[in-house]
C-alpha cells in the first residue's frame, strides 16, 4: 500500500442501488440543456447545449468551466434535461406494472386489507434481520396476493386489469371492453399515490426508490467524460454514440414542447411524446425487442447506448473489469527444447530486454545494479528505468552519460533491471481451461525468437508446436513472486487434482526410447553406457555389468535402473501386454511385467503405463508422492535428456517399409475381404428372401444393417488380426502403437491392410442419392461396397468412390470436434460462473459466499485429489505388496 | 388412484430424517454451523413431505457417495 498518501483503506459493507429523483437529478446537475445545437459555426460548443464547456472538460490546456481543474483532474459533471412531457424508464416497466396491478386504481393503497398489512410488515421486518433471502420469497407471496385481489380492500372500487403492450405502453381494459392507454403523466400520478408503508409491503424502499420517480420527468445528461467527440486526422469532428442519442432526445423534446405550447391538436402532441418516449427508451438500451434500433442517420451502424456499453462480453463487466491488457506481458510461437527443465522456459533476449523486474538497490547487490545501469535498455543484462526513492521514474533510453547516473545509485532507489535466468515468470496457454494452463517456470534467456518449453509439459498446457502461440507474465513484487514460486510452479503440478495421476511425464519419444532401452536384449558397452549417464549429469559409479567378457556390457535396465530412487517399489502391467488369457507374471514372453524392487528394474520394459503422462498410479507419480516434487523433477529433466540420446544413438525411422506385409499375409487380407464381401451379399440375398431372423425391437431392414454391420466390424478385426500377427516389435510404427507412444493397432492396420466401414451418424453411409450415395452403384444396393466400406489400405490407395466415403466419415469428426468445443467451452463459462465463489472454510466446510453449506466435508470425504493416490487417500494394495516384498517374498 | 408411494423407499432417494429441535441444535453445535448457513428445502418437496417436516425443521440426509462410502447433508425446511 501507499503509505505516504494517508488514505484510509476501509471495507465496503454493503452496496444499496436506488433510483434518482428528479430533485436529485437536478441537485447533481450544474446546468440545464436548453439547445439542441452543440457547437456554432466557429466550433465553439454552444452554452446550453449538449457540448457545454461547464459539463467538463478533455481538451487538453483547458480549465474546466466548473471546477477549474485540468482535463486529468476533471471528474465531469452531469446537467440535465428538463422533459416537455413524462416517459416511462424502460428498465424500470416491470416494477410498473406490477405496482400499477397491486396498487388501486382510485385510492392508490395495496391490495391488501389492513389488518393483513400489520401482520405482514411485521414478518418482513423480522425476516429482514437474519433471512434476508426469505424475506425476498415473502415479499414474492404479497405481491401476489396482492395482483390477485380484484377489488380494493380500502375504498372498495373496484380493479381493472392493466395490460403491459411491450416495451413500454400501458392499457386498461375497464368495463365492456373499453381500452384506455394510460398516459406516463396518468401513471406517474398513480405510483405517487401510493403509500411509503405500502411500498416496504411490496419490497421497495420508498426512501431510495419512490415508484414515481421510475416515470422520467428530468434526464441526468451524462458529463462529456463519458462520451467524448474524437477529432479526425481529416480534421472532422466525430460524435460519440450517446451524445447522438441525446442530441435525438433534445431535439424531440423541443417540438414537443412547442407544439404544446403552440396549442397543436392532442394527436400530434401523442405522436411526439411517443416518439420521445422512443427515444428515450433507446437511449438506455438500443436492444429492446419489440422496437426498431435506433441508427446512425437512417440505415447507418446501430447506436452502442448504455446499457450496450455494459452488456456481453466486450462491455465493461466482462471486457473492462473482469478482463484487461497488461503490462509485464509477452506473447510468441513456441518450440520444444528437451534440454532445458521442464521447469523452465526459454525466453527470447529481445523479450528479456523488454521484460523487467523491479529489484531494490542494497549494499549487497548495488555494483552489480551501477552496471546494469551502466549497459542501458539495449545491451542484455541492461535496465529500462530507474526509480529514486522520491517516486520519480528515470527512462534510460533518453539518458545521455548512464555510467554517471548509476554512480548516483544509492540504497533505496529501484532499477527495473531486465528478464534474466532464474527469475520466476508466469507461462499460458488458452484456452486456460485448468489451473495447470498457468504455470510458473523458472527464466532461460535464449537466442532466436520463440519461447522454448519441455516437451512434458506439453500435456498440461496441450500444446504441440504447428504454430502455438503462449502467453509470459512477469510478476512484480515479492509476494506474487513467492507464491508463483511455491504454489504455482511446474513441479508442483505433476500430479493433476483431475484425477489424482500425473499429468507430466514422458510422451512421444521418451516412451519409445524407454522402451527400447529397457527391453530385453539392449545391451550397452562401456562407452555407450557412460555417454548415455553423463548426458544426464549422473555422478555415481557404473554398476556391475551383466557381461564381463570378453566385453563389459550393462543392460538398459541396469542404466534405466540409475535414475531411480533406491526405496522405489513398483509393480505393474505394461502397456505391450498381449492380455495372454493366462498371465505368466515374471515369465512373461513379451517382458510386460514390470517389477521394481529397490529402485531396481528387474523385470519388464518401460512403456507409457510405467512413466507416460496421463497415466496414473506409475513410477512418476510414486517418486512424487514419496520423495518429493524437487526429486519428481530431476528424476525426468535428466531421465528423458538420456533417452533421447539413446534414441538418437539407436536410431529410430518409420518409414513405408514398416507398413510392407508378406506377400502371403496381404493375400489373407484380401481373402478375408472377400470372404466378407460375399457373407454380406449372403445376408442381402437371405433377407430379401425373407429368411433372416428378425433381432427382437428391430425391424427387417435394422435387423440386416446390425447383422451387416458386425459382419464388416468382424472383417477390420481379423484384419488387425493378420497384421498384429506378421508385424511384431520389431517394426518401428508397432513399438509405436504398443507402447503408447503414438498411434495404435486400428491406425497400422488402416495403413497396411484395410480402412474397413466408414460411417456417418453411426451407420454406414446411406445419403446421398437416391436409394444409394453414389451413382456408381445401382439404386438399392446394400452391399458392403456401395454402403461406404473400404477394401484398399492408405498404402494401397484408395479408388475414388472409396475416398469420397472416408472424406463423409472425415467431415463429420471434424464438425463433431468443432461443435464439442463450442458446447463445452460454454459449458464450462456457465459452470465457473455458478461455482467460483465456493471455498473450502477453515473448517473443513465447502461454503457459498454467503457463508452457506454446500458440502460437510469438501468432497464428502475431505480429500484434496492432487495429494492422494488416483482419488484414494491410500494405496493399500502397494502397500501389502511392499510389505510382503519386505517380509521375503522374492522372484 | 392406486396405492400411495413414497419416495423414501425408492432406490434413488437417499434417506431423510426429520430431526428434533434437540437434535437440530446438537448437531448444529457439533458442527459449528449457524441455521442460518444451512442450505434449504422446500417444504413442499416429496422428500420433506414424506418425513412430515415443517418449515423451520432440520432433515439430515444420509447418502451413499462414491468417495465417501456414506456422506451426511443438513436441509433446513422452508415454506413453499
Amino acid at each position: 500500500m501507499n503509505a505516504s498518501s494517508g488514505d484510509e483503506l476501509k471495507a465496503i459493507k454493503a452496496i444499496k442501488f436506488g433510483v434518482l429523483s428528479p430533485e436529485t437529478i437536478r441537485r447533481m446537475a450544474v446546468m440545464a440543456v436548453v439547445t439542441s445545437d452543440t457547437y456554432d459555426e466557429d466550433g465553439t460548443p454552444v452554452r446550453g447545449g449538449l457540448m457545454d464547456r461547464r459539463l467538463g472538460t478533455i481538451e487538453p490546456g483547458v480549465r474546466c468551466e466548473t471546477c477549474g481543474n485540468p482535463p486529468q483532474t476533471c471528474p465531469g459533471h452531469f446537467g440535465y434535461l428538463e422533459l416537455a412531457r413524462p416517459v416511462v424508464h424502460v428498465e424500470f416497466v416491470k416494477i410498473i406494472y406490477m405496482l400499477l396491478r397491486a396498487t388501486c386504481r382510485k385510492c392508490g393503497r395495496i391490495l391488501i386489507s389492513e389488518d393483513k398489512i400489520d401482520k405482514y410488515l411485521e414478518r418482513i421486518e423480522r425476516l429482514g434481520k437474519r433471512w434476508p433471502l426469505l424475506q425476498h420469497r415473502f415479499v414474492e407471496q404479497v405481491r401476489k396476493e396482492a395482483l390477485k385481489t380484484t377489488e380494493c380492500p380500502h375504498c372498495h372500487a373496484p380493479q381493472y386489469k392493466v395490460r403491459l403492450e411491450k416495451p413500454y405502453s400501458f392499457y386498461e381494459e375497464r368495463s365492456e371492453g373499453e381500452v384506455v392507454k394510460l398516459t406516463p403523466s396518468d401513471i406517474r400520478s398513480r405510483l405517487e399515490r401510493i403509500l411509503n408503508r405500502d411500498l416496504m409491503l411490496l419490497g421497495i424502499d420508498p426512501e431510495y426508490a419512490r415508484p414515481e420517480w421510475m416515470i422520467l420527468t428530468v434526464l441526468p445528461v451524462p458529463p462529456i467524460q463519458i462520451r467524448p467527440s474524437i477529432t479526425l486526422e481529416t480534421g472532422i469532428r466525430s460524435e460519440d454514440d450517446l451524445t447522438h442519442k441525446l442530441v435525438d432526445i433534445v431535439r424531440i423534446n423541443e417540438r414537443l414542447r412547442a407544439n404544446i405550447e403552440a396549442g397543436a391538436p392532442q394527436l400530434i402532441i401523442d405522436d411526439l411524446w411517443e416518439l420521445l418516449q422512443y427515444h428515450v427508451s433507446t437511449y438506455f438500451d438500443n436492444e429492446i425487442p419489440g422496437i426498431p434500433v435506433a441508427r446512425h442517420r437512417a440505415g447507418g451502424r446501430p447506436l452502442r447506448t448504455l446499457a450496450q456499453r455494459l452488456k456481453g462480453k466486450e462491455g465493461r463487466f466482462r471486457g473492462s473489469l473482469s478482463g484487461k491488457r497488461v503490462d509485464f506481458s509477452a506473447r510468441t510461437v513456441i518450440s520444444p527444447d528437451p534440454n532445458i527443465s521442464i521447469n523452465e522456459v526459454g525466453v527470447p533476449i529481445e523479450i528479456a530486454k523488454i521484460l523487467t523486474v523491479p529489484e531494490k538497490v542494497t549494499v549487497w547487490n548495488i555494483d552489480e545494479m551501477k552496471k546494469l545501469v551502466e549497459n542501458g535498455p539495449d545491451n542484455y543484462p541492461g535496465a529500462n528505468y530507474i526509480i529514486r526513492p522520491d517516486g520519480s521514474r528515470v527512462d534510460l533510453r533518453y539518458v545521455r552519460d548512464r555510467k554517471a547516473l548509476a554512480e548516483t545509485l544509492a540504497p533505496g532507489y529501484v532499477v527495473e533491471r531486465h528478464l534474466r535466468n532464474g527469475d520466476v515468470v508466469l507461462f499460458n496457454r488458452q484456452p486456460s481451461l485448468h489451473r495447470m494452463s498457468i504455470m510458473a517456470h523458472r527464466v532461460r534467456v535464449l537466442p532466436y525468437k520463440t519461447f522454448r518449453l519441455h516437451l512434458a509439459v506439453c500435456p498440461p498446457y496441450n500444446a504441440d508446436f504447428d504454430g502455438d502461440e503462449m502467453n509470459l507474465h512477469v510478476p512484480q513484487n515479492e509476494e506474487a513472486r513467492a507464491e508463483a514460486r511455491i504454489l504455482m510452479q511446474v513441479q508442483e503440478h505433476i500430479i493433476t487434482p483431475r484425477y489424482g495421476g500425473p499429468i507430466i511425464g514422458a510422451i512421444h519419444d521418451y516412451i519409445t526410447a524407454a522402451f527400447l532401452l529397457t527391453q530385453r536384449g539392449t545391451l550397452l558397452d562401456k562407452k555407450t553406457a557412460a555417454r548415455l549417464l553423463y548426458s544426464a549429469g549422473y555422478k555415481g559409479d557404473l554398476p556391475e555389468p551383466v557381461i564381463k567378457w570378453p566385453k563389459e556390457y550393462w543392460t538398459g535396465k541396469q542404466i534405466f535402473s540409475l535414475f531411480m530412487p533406491k526405496t522405489l517399489y513398483f509393480k505393474k502391467i505394461a502397456s505391450i501386454c498381449a492380455k495372454c488369457p493366462v498371465c505368466t507374471k515374471f515369465e512373461c514372453p513379451y517382458d510386460a511385467f514390470v517389477v521394481v524392487q529397490e529402485g531396481e528394474l528387474l523385470v519388464g520394459a518401460i512403456d507409457k503405463n510405467s512413466i507416460g503422462a496421463e497415466k496414473p498410479e506409475n513410477i512418476i507419480q510414486l517418486i512424487v508422492r514419496d520423495h518429493g516434487t524437487d526429486k519428481g523433477r530431476e528424476f525426468m529433466d535428466t531421465l528423458f535428456r538420456m533417452l533421447l540420446l539413446f534414441l538418437d544413438l539407436r536410431g529410430f525411422t518409420m518409414g513405408l517399409d514398416c507398413l510392407k506385409i508378406p506377400k502371403e499375409a496381404e493375400t489373407a487380407v484380401e481373402k478375408l475381404a472377400e470372404r466378407g464381401e460375399k457373407e454380406v451379399e449372403e445376408l442381402i440375398e437371405a433377407a430379401r428372401r425373407g429368411e433372416l431372423e428378425q433381432l427382437i425391437g428391430k425391424t427387417l431392414e435394422e435387423t440386416l444393417e446390425a447383422r451387416v454391420m458386425e459382419k464388416l466390424s468382424a472383417v477390420r478385426e481379423e484384419a488387425s488380426k493378420i497384421v498384429n500377427h506378421y508385424l511384431g516389435l520389431s517394426n518401428e510404427a508397432v513399438v509405436m502403437a504398443a507402447t503408447g507412444a503414438r498411434a495404435n493397432i486400428v491406425n497400422i492396420t488402416q495403413m497396411v491392410a484395410l480402412l474397413g466401414q466408414q460411417s456417418v451418424r453411426g451407420q454406414r453411409i446411406k445419403r446421398g442419392y437416391l436409394n444409394r450415395p453414389l451413382t456408381h452403384f445401382k439404386p438399392g444396393d446394400l452391399g458392403a461396397r456401395a454402403r461406404g466400406f473400404v477394401y484398399n489400405s492408405f498404402s494401397k490407395g484408395l479408388t475414388p468412390t472409396e475416398f469420397f466415403f472416408h472424406a463423409m466419415g472425415g467431415r463429420e469428426g471434424l464438425v463433431d470436434t468443432a461443435v464439442r468445443t463450442a458446447q463445452s467451452g460454454y459449458m464450462q463459462r456457465r459452470l465457473i460462473n455458478a461455482l467460483q465463489d465456493l471455498h473450502v472454510a477453515y473448517d473443513g466446510t465447502v461454503r457459498t459466499a454467503q457463508n452457506k453449506v454446500v458440502q460437510l466435508r469438501y468432497g464428502e470425504d475431505g480429500i484434496d485429489p492432487s495429494r492422494s493416490e488416483h482419488g484414494r487417500p491410500v494405496n493399500i494394495d502397494r502397500i501389502i505388496e511392499r510389505i510382503l516384498f519386505e517380509e521375503g517374498e522374492r522372484p | 388412484m392406486g396405492r400411495k408411494f413414497n419416495v423414501l423407499d425408492h432406490e434413488y432417494v437417499p434417506k431423510h430424517i426429520k430431526l428434533t429441535k434437540e437434535e437440530a441444535k446438537r448437531i448444529l453445535r457439533d458442527l459449528n454451523i449457524r441455521i442460518s448457513e444451512l442450505p434449504w428445502i422446500l417444504s413442499s418437496d416429496p422428500a420433506a413431505k414424506a418425513v412430515g417436516a415443517k418449515p423451520g425443521d432440520v432433515i439430515l440426509i444420509v447418502r451413499k457417495s462414491p468417495t465417501a462410502g456414506e456422506a451426511i447433508a443438513l436441509r433446513l425446511v422452508i415454506p413453499g
